[in-house]
């Protein structure tokens, strides 16, 4: 009787904390099946073209996401390429080089910038940074190499530069995070064998410690190109939000994240909810795939270290 | 069309906020049974529920706590969810009203189960701010200068299309910043209907809505937004709803009517703008832009609440119309204290006799 009960017991047990764990799935991919489901209509009218059609005229109900595609690829492109040095040389001080009793409240310090929120970050980054970067960066940069394109025109402050930077700032601790303590896990003999052979501690850094964990250092980069990718409000309040792709990093750009943020609530007509619900659809897709990677990268490192 | 930041709408909400969450905790339990006469003369206990533009949720949060105070047996829950989703509600009757800043298309109507009525409640104004040093409140604009800054034609601030209205204003040679909404929002609805009216092209070009595929400009979220941003910017112009206009005290341009008189923007003139409107068709579905009249203003515009002709629920149709009914009279006395234009009196006339068409199982609600 005893044994009988404990063996439904364990089996109640087992039984319900799976129902619990495949509910995650089972919301992921409800999620997917309704941005599937109510996107039919954008897909059905517009088909593959909507990847590349440049119109986002919601009065015509004309719908195309390359602007949305292009601004999101790029600035996300430009905070990886601003954070990933950044954050790795972080890393390295703070887990190669760094004084023992600095290591703790600077790594605290780095992880703190992860956990403010991100209207804050977009707050400052309208009304603090975005005019410093206009008065300091865009108005010399484009008095000095206008004639480039990628400085081309009016610097309004806002636009894919000032979205870029602050999406590097708000992915800089993800990637110095993870590249750190991917850093602490190389083993201690690796190094001593580099010393021994009298290596000097650049050396140990260049030839051993990064080689060693490449794969997850970029692991860790991917996983802020992640957060990048689908960052909304920071990116909203300081991108310019036009739907325009031009070659100029001082002209407001549009991502597809911060299109549905501004235009979901008040989309009146069928076919505009639908190409929202269709870009919403993609971004889900872009972003499954980088994390996927980033965490297939990561994991191959942990079985590196063993 | 974004909520104000001002200290007083944002205590008010809060307020009504708690109002509501102990209102709801109270009446949990009872919730309305349709049609159930209790014959014990106590009132029935009636629960409406509506959601959709945010524009107007300040006004229809004080007025819905209001004629909860008058009627306690009358509750109402608003949310402020955009005008789309007010729209959806509605047509899946998941709401008792809807509401939106942008009258409903034909296509969309005709999705409804029903018919649905356009009410409109109060009304909207959209004013022009611009930066420029020197420069004060009083910048003359001309419909045509208006449209030709935002579709990107007029370029310049001494372009002499503006200096020639401006004789006495010292106007740049710098570029114009132009400066639009980025969310989707009643106020553009507002504008671009403006703009659509009063030029061809870009009726053609760009056309109205909520969201416009803009021909120039950055786009910046919220009235806080587009302000932040002129502020920020030497040489740019934005548009703003009047109430933040007139609260954050920014400077703003006269714009020129139809009646060639350049008018103010004030409460006084939008509400002037839907007095001199000739023909509001019967539904209502209409942008009162470039009206004529000596005292209206140009950029002006209703919002509506959206309910059914034929109401399916005796006790909660008599309650919605009863609501109106009392917020197109009693309650249009308080709009302006939230910078909000009433209706003019020919308009609240006008809708009093709607009202009394609404019908249940065929038989009017109202005598």
């Amino acid at each position: 009787m005893t044994t009988r009960l404990r063996i439904t017991h364990e089996g109640l047990l087992r039984g319900g904390t799976a129902l619990f764990a495949l509910a995650v799935p089972a919301v992921l991919g409800g999620m997917v099946w309704e941005l599937y489901r109510a996107s039919a209509m954008a897909r059905q009218t517009f088909g593959w073209h909507f990847l590349v059609r440049q119109d986002w005229d919601p009065v015509a109900g004309e719908f195309g996401a390359l602007p949305f595609i292009f601004g999101t690829v790029v600035s996300s492109a430009l905070a990886v390429l601003i954070a990933a040095p950044l954050g790795v040389m972080t890393a390295i001080y703070l887990a190669e080089l760094a004084p023992a009793r600095w290591r703790r409240p600077l790594s605290f310090t780095v992880e703190l910038l992860a956990a403010v929120p991100s209207v804050v970050y977009g707050l400052w980054g309208m009304y603090v940074f975005a005019p410093w970067l206009r008065r300091w960066v865009q108005a010399p940069l484009g008095a000095g190499l206008g004639f480039i394109p990628f400085f081309h025109g009016p610097a309004y402050g806002i636009g894919m530069l000032a979205g870029g930077f602050i999406l590097a700032i708000m992915i800089l601790p993800t990637i110095a995070a993870i590249s750190r303590d991917v850093i602490a896990a190389v083993p201690a003999s690796q190094r001593e064998a580099m010393l021994a052979l009298g290596g000097t501690r650049s050396e140990v850094i260049s030839r051993v410690v990064l080689p060693f964990g490449r794969s997850g250092i970029i692991g860790g980069i991917i996983l802020g190109l992640g957060r990048a990718l689908g960052e909304t409000m920071a990116v909203t309040m300081v991108i310019g939000n036009a739907p325009r792709i031009s070659a100029s990093l001082f002209s407001p750009a549009s991502t597809m994240a911060s299109v549905i943020a501004n235009e979901f609530a008040e989309a009146t007509t069928r076919i505009y909810v639908s190409a929202l619900m269709e870009i919403g659809l993609l971004l889900l897709g872009v972003s499954l795939l980088v994390n996927i990677l980033a965490r297939l990268l990561v994991r191959r490192l942990g079985v590196n270290a063993q | 069309m974004g909520q104000l930041s001002a200290g007083k709408r944002l205590v008010m909400v809060l307020v009504l906020s708690a109002a509501l969450i102990t209102a709801g905790c109270a009446g949990g339990k009872e919730s309305a049974r349709p049609g159930s006469g209790t014959g014990t003369g106590e009132p029935q206990k009636v629960v409406l529920n509506g959601a959709g533009a945010s524009f107007p949720f300040p006004i229809y949060s004080l007025w819905f706590t209001e004629y909860n105070k008058l009627h306690p047996n009358i509750q109402i829950n608003y949310q402020s969810i955009g005008s789309g989703g007010g729209q959806k509600a509605i047509i899946e009757k998941t709401v008792d009203f809807g509401a939106s800043d942008a009258p409903m298309t034909d296509e969309r109507l005709k999705e409804a189960p029903g018919k649905l009525l356009h009410i409109p409640t109060v009304m909207g104004a959209v004013v022009l701010t611009y930066n420029l040093p020197g420069v004060g409140t009083g910048l003359r604009l001309t419909p045509e200068v208006i449209a030709g800054v935002y579709l990107g034609k007029i370029k310049k601030w001494n372009d002499p299309a503006m200096t020639r209205e401006n004789p006495g204003a010292k106007l740049p040679g710098k570029d114009i910043v132009v400066v639009h909404r980025s969310d989707g929002s009643g106020t553009t609805n507002i504008f671009t209907a403006y703009l659509s009216a009063v030029s061809p092209e870009w009726k053609s070009r760009v056309g109205s809505g909520t969201s416009v595929g803009w021909p120039t400009g950055v786009g910046a979220k919220g009235n806080e937004g587009v302000t932040t941003q002129v502020q920020q910017t030497e040489g740019a112009i934005g548009y703003v709803e009047l109430a933040y206009a007139v609260e954050n005290k920014l400077g703003y341009a006269l714009v020129k009517n139809r009646a060639g008189k350049f008018v103010e923007p004030s409460i006084d003139s939008v509400t002037a703008a839907a007095g001199a409107a000739q023909n509001i068709p019967e539904d209502y579905r209409i942008m009162i832009v470039d009206q004529p009249g000596d005292n209206a203003y140009p950029i002006s515009g209703f919002t509506w609440l959206l309910i059914y002709a034929q109401q399916s629920d005796l006790a909660k149709g008599r309650a919605l119309l009863e609501l109106l009914q009392w917020a197109l009279t009693d309650g249009e006395n308080m709009v302006s204290r939230l910078l909000y234009a009433p209706l003019p009196a020919n308009v609240q006339d006008m809708v009093q006799k709607t009202l009394k068409t609404v019908t249940y199982q065929g038989q009017p609600i109202l005598k």
